[in-house]
């Protein structure tokens, strides 16, 4: 309630500018990769680092005033990239990546503080892109708690189907599983259809 | 010399929607994750609302950073007649069955480090252990 009054009263206070946007998703869907693809572009520098092992983001990073040109338009964003959320947060699993038993201990802690914070940030955003790997089940209940999280809040979603570079992977599964939802395909990793992703990040900015 | 990790048996817990009707969302997600804790794998009649789902994570993490050994939970909806439905319509029945109390589902959290995979069928629920 207060979120959607909160958004209803500073639609009047605020010009369109600096627009939260929150990539949300699991872990290792490419959020941060995505994240640093628009602040490169847009302002010159990265965001953050991205890795292989899991949960490399553990804290919420974001960068202020990023001004986006779309045909001939220009929005200005918060870009704001969140850890990946999961329910269970296993030490054991990063030893896999060569990572010492002290690091991978040290890495779960600041990784279940991340989880957190991201939860915590939900109600600040103006709008989420949900970052999902194309090649995973996106029936996950992780991603339902994320997606039904915003739609009860509110909060406008698009949804990206990220790794499509990848064989046999496209974005049909997820267009599937959701299908009142702008779908975009990309890779980030490949920089595939970024095109197609400012367009509708255009058009979710419009929806708020 | 490692200790030995395997699990002798799982115990489940059934939690009929009764008993949580009148909880608060603190008292609800205090009483599952008390139970976890305990290594019981908890079969919950009715599904949480989206917001104690969150909730659920949020305190399992603050749990998972305090308590030894503890990596977590899996959690698992099963909902006899929505077996091929989308996410969207899934979220929809879900937000608007939570307001009116939801029977028809059974909800199922467990320690990740018991519940391996929770497979998902209407009709054979199958717990494998770790």
């Amino acid at each position: 309630m207060l979120n959607i009054l909160k958004r209803f009263f500073g639609a009047f206070f605020r010009k369109r500018s600096n627009i939260k946007i929150g990539f949300y998703g699991p872990p290792n869907a490419g959020k941060t990769s995505l994240a640093n693809i628009i602040c490169k572009d847009w302002t010159g520098e990265s965001l953050g680092l991205v890795s292989d092992v899991p949960h490399e983001t553990r804290q919420v990073q974001f960068r202020e005033k990023v001004e986006i040109k779309h045909k001939n338009k220009t929005l200005v964003f918060k870009i704001v990239d969140t850890p990946g959320i999961a329910t269970k947060i296993d030490y054991e699993d990063f030893l896999k990546y060569g990572l010492k038993r002290g690091v991978a201990k040290k890495r779960a802690k600041e990784a279940t503080q991340g989880i957190i914070e991201s939860i915590k940030w939900l109600d600040d955003m103006d709008a989420v892109v949900v970052v999902l790997d194309a090649g995973q089940n996106p029936y996950s209940q992780v991603n339902l708690t994320i997606v039904g999280n915003l739609v009860a809040r509110k909060i406008p979603v698009l949804i990206v189907a990220n790794k499509i570079d990848l064989k046999n992977v496209s974005a049909k599964k997820i267009e599937d599983a959701f299908p009142d939802y702008e779908v975009v395909g990309i890779s980030a990793k490949k920089k595939i259809n970024l095109e197609g992703f400012y367009a509708a990040l255009f058009k979710l900015a419009r929806s708020i | 010399m490692k200790s030995d990790k395997r699990i002798k048996g799982v115990s489940l817990h059934i939690i009929p929607f009764s008993e949580i009707r009148d909880l608060s969302i603190t008292e609800r997600i205090r009483k599952i994750l008390h139970l976890v804790l305990g290594n019981k794998v908890v079969i919950l009649q009715g599904r949480l609302r989206v917001e104690e789902e969150i909730r659920l994570i949020e305190d399992t993490m603050a749990m998972v950073d305090h308590v030894k050994s503890f990596k977590g939970i899996e959690l698992a909806v099963i909902e006899p007649d929505q077996g091929n439905e989308s996410i969207v319509m899934k979220i929809r029945k879900g937000i608007a069955k939570t307001l009116v109390g939801h029977h028809n589902a059974l909800t199922i959290i467990g320690p990740a480090s018991i519940v391996k995979e929770i497979k998902k069928d209407p009709k054979k629920l199958e717990v494998l252990l770790g």
